[in-house]
């Protein structure tokens, strides 16, 4: 599903390689979790799928479905199927919760030609979702992410991933900034949106978040590369022993 | 002092080109207006409150040409019940006006009360107009009064069931139209005044407001959207004991607009909100000087201005709270802010305070910025495409001004505006 090919990315400011030649796939049903030490280039990886400006390709590519994402804009790429779950979800004040949901649900409806969702049948789906969420009414009406706790910011991505129903969800350190209880409610979220046809890629510092969501492939990212891949034992190997033993073993 | 010759012969020309209307009881008031402005002169590039903002189209003896704009749109605030008062490049028309009787409420065409020796507007007309000419002069306000050639006198006593609604609309060219209106809230009445449309090629129009004890006034207006139209407007508010003002604007397009708001907190816990909403693309300079003097105690003033310019427009905004010996608790906040959509726009503000009482919690801020790069991308990336994006954070922008009409269908009818001119400028 997700393709990543020896990508190759810098910082359009400062001039300095961020990515040094990522490879990466993703498969339809799975859930792959990327792990690494601060500056690695997790975040930036992230960034990139999904479109954010600042940063320039200098080689090879990134398909979702053979579709190359990184000649799309970010409404595009989001239209295609991306989603990225911000580390840090954005305050807008002045757009009303709801109507940013729905503008956003419509919008990518009618990029890929299907009928726009009705007021009513809208306001169905998004309730039904939110319940899950455990987030209340108040908060659907007001102004995106203002005033919203840490644990509310994060339900909110989560709740926009659930009405979005994207195929391929980055999850940009989810667990930063969350107790365990709402760490647990974020986890269901993702679970609840597991299935055949969606991939997940979820980017963490901590082997947490991977005891509520299981990733079916683990890899340990380092200076710009995928330095280690591996299934859910690796991330304990991280837990247990911290990233020096991983990076010595591959140097 | 003597006038500069230059400002004396300006003054001079101008008005050779105007002709002062049969006095009746307003002659008085006119005669003694006429001489405040030749003491004053019309405004000039070298006046402190005219540095941001050219007055030479204002006071030129003839009108710029304007071409009249044409629109199968419904016009704003079409959809309300209201009593429609129309005047047509400056002079009132009675037949697209509505029959001018209402429940709680008496209007006489100033006019007629020209005729009369004895009314109650006599005891308004110039009055404010006169009272806010200090500190700051007002020369502009000073040759309405003089010249006004039509408006109403609005007396308001009991609680219309509709809105007041004047309608200006612009048919000739070159039409220079001085409008004067009068409006008085008696003690606990109120009422709601909307006003729309471009008036001339270029407007003159002053509107003095005077609001008893308990009394409320609520004022809408939209300024229409002929782009070449020109426009100085003056509203003159004094407000008794516990009496609420409230005043929004929304000015889309015009090449040059001057929107001025004296406001006189004269009886103890008054409170007084002006706000504006103005988008400009291109050839588009829009300037709003405001005055708020607390005089009274635990008075509350709000002033709320927001700007979104591109492609080269102007915003101005000169703002000040003065807040007298003794007003005490006097709860004043300004904020103005422009949202340059462009690196040629440009916003210039001159927010001020004095204060002369010692237990007063006054705030004023003034900010000037690109759109939220950030916010603009996480709306992106759930897939509203970058205009759509834009525009949102464009209205979001705006908000904190529209939130300030207190009636939710006229403010959605603004909101409506609004989303129209970005539909049609980006």
């Amino acid at each position: 599903m997700l393709e990543i090919k020896n990508l190759h990315v810098k910082l359009e400011e400062e001039d300095k390689q961020i990515l040094k030649g990522v490879d990466l796939t993703v498969e339809a049903g799975k859930v792959h979790a990327i792990m690494g030490p601060n500056g690695s280039g997790k975040s930036t990886l992230s960034y990139v799928l999904s479109g954010r400006d600042g940063y320039e390709v200098t080689e090879g590519s990134a398909k979702l479905d053979g579709r190359d994402l990184l000649e799309m804009e970010p409404e595009e790429r989001a239209a295609a199927g991306v989603f990225l779950a911000f580390q840090y979800p954005v305050e807008i004040p002045g757009v009303g919760n709801m109507t940013f949901l729905r503008t956003a649900v419509n919008a990518q409806r009618k990029a890929r030609g299907e009928e726009e969702l009705s007021a009513t049948d809208f306001l169905k789906l998004v309730r039904e979702k939110a319940k899950a969420l455990k987030i209340d009414a108040e908060m659907l009406k007001r102004p995106v992410n203002v005033g919203f706790s840490g644990g509310e910011k994060k339900r909110n991505e989560i709740l926009q991933m659930a009405m979005l129903e994207p195929k391929m969800c980055i999850l940009d350190e989810t667990d930063s900034g969350l107790d365990v209880d709402a760490m647990k409610l974020v986890a269901e979220g993702v679970n609840a949106l597991r299935d055949e046809g969606r991939g997940f890629l979820v980017i963490t510092h901590y082997q947490r978040l991977l005891d509520h969501i299981k990733p079916d492939v683990v890899h340990i990212m380092a200076d710009g590369r995928i330095v280690k891949t591996g299934g859910p034992e690796l991330a304990l190997e991280v837990e247990n022993n911290g990233y020096a033993d991983i990076l010595a073993e591959v140097n | 002092m003597a006038l500069p010759d230059v400002k004396q012969s300006a003054t001079e020309a101008r008005l050779a080109t105007l002709h002062m209307p049969a006095a009746g009881c307003t002659g008085d008031a006119r005669e003694a207006a006429l001489a405040r402005l030749r003491e004053m002169g019309l405004p000039g590039r070298r006046d402190e409150y005219w540095k941001y903002t050219r007055p030479d189209t204002l006071i030129s003896p003839e009108a710029p040409f304007a071409e009249v704009f044409h629109s199968d749109e419904p016009m704003v605030f079409d959809g309300f019940d209201r009593l429609k008062i129309v005047f047509v490049d400056g002079v009132f028309s009675p037949e697209q006006s509505d029959d001018l009787s209402l429940e709680g409420v008496t209007i006489d065409r100033l006019e007629d009360i020209c005729c009369k020796d004895i009314h109650w507007a006599k005891q308004l007309y110039g009055v404010l107009e006169e009272r806010g000419q200090s500190p700051v002069q007002r020369p502009l306000a000073a040759l309405n009064t003089a010249y006004a050639q039509d408006g109403v006198a609005i007396h308001v006593t009991g609680k219309p069931s509709k809105p007041i609604s004047l309608i200006y609309r612009h048919e000739s060219e070159t039409s220079d139209a001085i409008l004067h209106h009068v409006i008085r809230v008696e003690a606990g009445a109120e009422v709601t005044i909307l006003e729309n449309g471009p008036a001339a090629s270029r407007f003159n129009k002053c509107i003095e407001i005077d609001i008893a004890d308990g009394g409320k006034l609520h004022h809408v207006r939209a300024q229409g959207r002929d782009h070449q139209r020109r426009a100085a407007t003056h509203m003159f508010t004094r407000l008794g004991k516990e009496s609420v003002y409230k005043s929004f604007t929304l000015t889309v397009n015009g090449v040059l607009t001057r929107n001025e708001q004296v406001v006189e907190l004269t009886g103890d816990d008054a409170v007084a909100h002006v706000a504006g909403a103005c988008v400009g693309d291109g050839d588009f300079h829009h300037d709003d000087t405001v005055f708020i003097t607390h005089d009274a105690v635990n008075c509350e003033s709000r002033q709320v201005f927001k700007k979104v310019l591109r492609n080269g427009a102007t915003g101005v905004f000169q703002g000040k709270i003065l807040v007298k010996e003794g007003a005490q608790k006097t709860d004043g906040y300004q904020i103005s802010q422009s949202l340059l959509l462009d690196d040629d726009s440009q916003f210039l503000a001159k927010p001020e305070l004095e204060i002369y009482a010692d237990d007063v919690a006054c705030s004023h801020g003034s900010t000037s910025g690109a759109i939220d790069e950030t916010a603009l991308f996480y709306l992106r990336s759930r897939g509203v495409p970058s205009k759509d994006a834009t525009n949102m954070l464009t209205l979001a922008f705006l908000a904190e001004a529209v939130e300030e009409i207190e009636d939710d269908a006229l403010a959605e009818d603004i909101v409506s505006r609004l989303e129209g001119w970005l539909a049609r400028h980006s």
